[in-house]
């Protein structure tokens, strides 16, 4: 019984999924007059996440939602905003969860710091084991071996 | 009956496998040989079974038995033939009864291959391998059992998703999973290795076949999942960041990085518990790809079906095989003696760099995907990390590892000289830069980085083409005279080496055709029959709308002429939308028109009363050359898997006397 209903509600996911699949995003009529400022607009939408998607920016969404967010950064565009204005009018209503490059602050430092220290790590490590491990200074050759070379080299 | 039969074999093959696990480790404690010995037909055995039940479940699917219920919900009569077949994987059950009869296929092929691995080593790796097929199985006759029965059977099922009614997607998950699961054989080898607390280069010899194996189908079946994407999807970009695409591309950095570390244990005898964490960390994050997908956590197109009970089982499965594996290693592998010195500027310098810059990549793909979740857990704050993240971090990373590539080929193992490569690779350097400048002052005002990744990319393919001209001519005063003398070493040439030279020229188209993309153009119009729009330097008419019916499915097509900017005729190319009744639902189908390696790429929109219809026009320079890459490095991989010391497993390779020493030197 319950097991159906899961199966029923999964599929019930993946339409909603699939219907949002045939992606139209940006309509004609949503295109504004100044190419400049379109281009502004596409820029800023393909960085604000589409919020009932998975995984879409606005810009690639054709939820109704996606179509709105997009109306309100063209309105805001055209009153005047600069980009980074456009893009804190968003968050001030949607929250960071809209940005699709998360912010730098305390509570990402470990998301955008990790690249970078796993290198450093990585070089610190390298640099503390070839300390450790280097090839003992080359040692001059006894008298004994000497002879055996002589020998060696005098039978060829 | 076919189907019982077919659900008992799965129960037998859980009980081979056991046997399979077990008896070796059993043997090792008391020695007996012949014990040690049953664990080969015990995986042949549990492979057949697995090949039975998979084939019933098979036929289930080939004739609609709608008795089953894995029939009834993925599956339609009037479904095409080979939608059919591959609906048998494009379900959760399905899929992971494929999962497993890999797992077993690699198993036996371990238990009947002629290579010179060591009894011990065998017996115990095929015993790990055991282990891991009887908790998958285990898995699916509990959890996920494809043969469940439905009385009274219903006259029609419900059709598989139209999204997976592909020729792509049918052949995307076999090849990823041969790629995940190929893995697990490495992972086998490093558990057994750990086991017995020894591991040296036959172990490396003995490990890289299936390495090159798993990692060759990885890559085509990430290249094909994809192009998939590209073209099914409808608005043309190749990779989505994904969560889940991100899944598939973590084992693939990471088994990049194996299949290096592999080579230099192999030559130097070096970087040893480096290169067994890799392996246990490759599969890994294989489970994780194929698991975080299914478990619910992350929600994408790829989840088939959460199920509570199904998350509960594959936690546990990645708490036993992840932690255990890290408990293992932490306890064993101090035991493991290191050797091979070498010095920083060396082939084996490089490959540590390569080792650090995809583990950094990996690490970062790996936060990236899983940083919201855990904070979203531990500060009820809700992030997103998105593509725009993953550029800022990822393209830093790769630049450099893709400028020691050529680098790397060109040093001498243990002590090399930047000097001399760099004056060897000084044709690589140049038509490289040749290349970027000219392009950057052709497009001038355009964007920046793609001149950049056009010279990089022009780099990498050069510098493949030279390390094969220079060791065919050899260096200095061993050089060769003669155009026959150098045929004859071009020809004499060990086949890893062709193999390592396509793989990077490969790596090199692929960056070629994803920089091409920075001049790729979007046009977005209202069009009605009779208007054009263009896009690049191209421009589509739309002829005509009208409806066309295909097996299951009706659809609205779009007819475009296309016309380039000098108005002559290139092609035609249609977009339609695809109305699959049994399902209710819509799918855009997006038009491609390839002019060499370039295509115009047509996308419909809206469907207007009036005829008229909503258009997107991409023109996208070189996209080919993304997939073409991919294919090329594969096809490394393959032309490797071919080098004589794969298929003999002798510790030396016998060699002409007239060939110069230094090319054993160079190797």
């Amino acid at each position: 019984m319950s097991r159906a209903f899961i199966r029923r509600g999964a599929l019930a996911l993946s339409l909603l999924l699939a219907a949002s699949g045939g992606a139209r995003a940006v309509q004609p009529d949503e295109v504004l007059k100044d190419p400049a400022m379109e281009a502004r607009a596409r820029d800023i939408s393909s960085g604000l996440r589409c919020l009932v998607c998975q995984n879409q920016s606005i810009d690639d969404s054709d939820a109704p939602l996606a179509r709105d967010l997009r109306l309100i950064v063209r309105e805001r565009l055209r009153a005047g905003d600069d980009d980074a204005q456009v893009q804190s009018y968003v968050v001030g209503r949607y929250g960071e969860y809209v940005l699709l490059r998360p912010v730098f602050a305390l509570h990402t430092l470990l998301l955008w710091l990790t690249p970078v220290a796993v290198v450093a790590l990585g070089l610190f490590g390298l640099w503390r084991l070839s300390r450790r491990r280097t090839d003992p200074a080359p040692q001059a050759l006894s008298a004994d071996e000497r002879a055996q070379i002589a020998a060696l080299t005098r039978r060829d | 009956m076919l189907i019982e039969v077919g659900h008992f074999a799965l129960a037998l093959a859980l009980a081979l496998s056991l046997v399979q696990a077990v008896m070796p480790v059993w043997a090792a404690r008391s020695g007996d040989g012949a014990l040690r010995a049953v664990a080969t037909p015990a995986a042949l055995g549990a492979f057949a079974c697995i090949l039975f039940s998979f084939g019933a479940l098979t036929y289930a699917h080939a004739t609609s038995d709608f008795s089953v219920l894995n029939v009834i919900e993925n599956s339609h009569t009037t479904k095409p033939f080979i939608y059919k077949l591959s609906g048998v994987w494009g379900n959760h059950e399905g899929s992971m009864l494929l999962w497993v009869l890999i797992l077993a296929l690699f198993g036996a092929l371990v238990a009947v291959a002629r290579d010179s691995v060591p009894p011990t080593l065998r017996a115990n790796t095929l015993a790990v391998q055991g282990l891991i097929t009887f908790v998958f199985v285990l898995f699916i006759i509990t959890t996920s059992n494809p043969f469940t029965r439905v009385n009274p059977a219903p006259a029609e099922g419900n059709d598989l998703n139209p999204l997976l009614q592909d020729f792509g997607l049918a052949v995307h998950p076999p090849l990823l999973y041969i790629g995940y699961v190929g893995f697990s054989i490495t992972f086998a080898f490093a558990i057994a290795a750990l086991i017995d607390g020894r591991i040296d280069a036959v172990w490396a010899r003995a490990v890289r076949p299936w390495t090159l194996t798993a990692w060759s189908f990885l890559t085509l079946g990430i290249a094909l999942g994809s192009y998939w994407a590209y073209y099914e999807l409808g608005w043309g970009g190749w990779w989505f960041r994904d969560p889940v695409e991100n899944a598939s591309l973590m084992p693939w950095l990471a088994g990049t990085a194996l299949l290096h570390s592999t080579v230099v244990m192999e030559k130097r005898d070096a970087l040893k518990v480096w290169t067994v964490l890799l392996a246990i960390l490759t599969f890994s994050l294989s489970l994780l790809g194929t698991f975080i997908v299914r478990s619910g956590v992350l929600t994408s197109v790829h989840t088939f079906a959460t199920d509570p009970t199904r998350g509960v089982f594959i936690l546990a499965i990645l708490i036993l095989f992840i932690g255990g594996s890290f408990t293992l290693f932490a306890w064993r592998a101090p035991m493991l003696r290191q050797g091979g010195i070498f010095a920083p500027i060396s082939r084996e310098g490089a490959l540590v760099m390569n080792n650090l810059f995809l583990a950094a990549a990996c690490a970062t793909v790996f936060v990236g995907t899983l940083y919201p979740l855990l904070l979203e857990m531990l500060t009820a704050e809700k992030i997103s990390v998105g593509p725009p993240f993953f550029n800022y971090t990822f393209i830093p990373l790769a630049i450099p590892l893709l400028l020691i590539v050529p680098f790397g080929q060109t040093l001498a193992w243990k002590r090399g000289d930047v000097h001399a490569a760099t004056q060897r690779l000084f044709a690589a350097l140049a038509v490289a830069l040749v290349v970027g400048l000219a392009v950057l002052a052709l497009t001038w005002g355009g964007p920046m980085m793609a001149p950049v990744g056009i010279g990089l990319g022009a780099y990498l393919v050069v510098g493949s083409v030279m390390e094969i001209v220079s060791r065919a001519r050899g260096y200095g005063a061993s050089r060769t005279r003669g155009a026959a003398a150098i045929w004859r070493r071009t020809v004499g040439l060990p086949r890893s080496a062709w193999g390592t030279a396509l793989a990077h020229a490969g790596v090199g188209v692929v960056v070629l055709g994803i920089a091409a993309q920075g001049w790729a153009t979007e046009g977005l119009k209202t069009l009605k029959p009779g208007e054009s729009l263009a896009s690049g330097p191209y421009v589509a008419t739309l002829d005509r709308v009208g409806p066309r019916a295909g097996e299951n499915y009706a659809e609205t097509t779009a007819f475009l002429t296309v016309r380039n900017a000098g108005g002559d005729f290139v092609g035609t190319v249609e977009t339609g939308k695809r109305f699959y009744p049994s399902r209710k639902m819509t799918v855009t189908e997006s038009g491609l028109l390839t002019i060499g390696a370039s295509q115009v790429y047509a996308s419909l929109g809206e469907v207007l009363p009036e005829g008229a219809i909503g258009l997107r026009l991409y023109y996208k320079p070189l996209v080919l050359l993304i997939w073409l890459g991919a294919v090329v490095m594969a096809l490394g991989g393959a032309v490797s898997l071919t080098d004589r010391r794969m298929r003999v497993g002798a510790p030396a390779r016998a060699r002409p006397k007239s060939l110069p020493s230094d090319m054993a030197a160079a190797e």
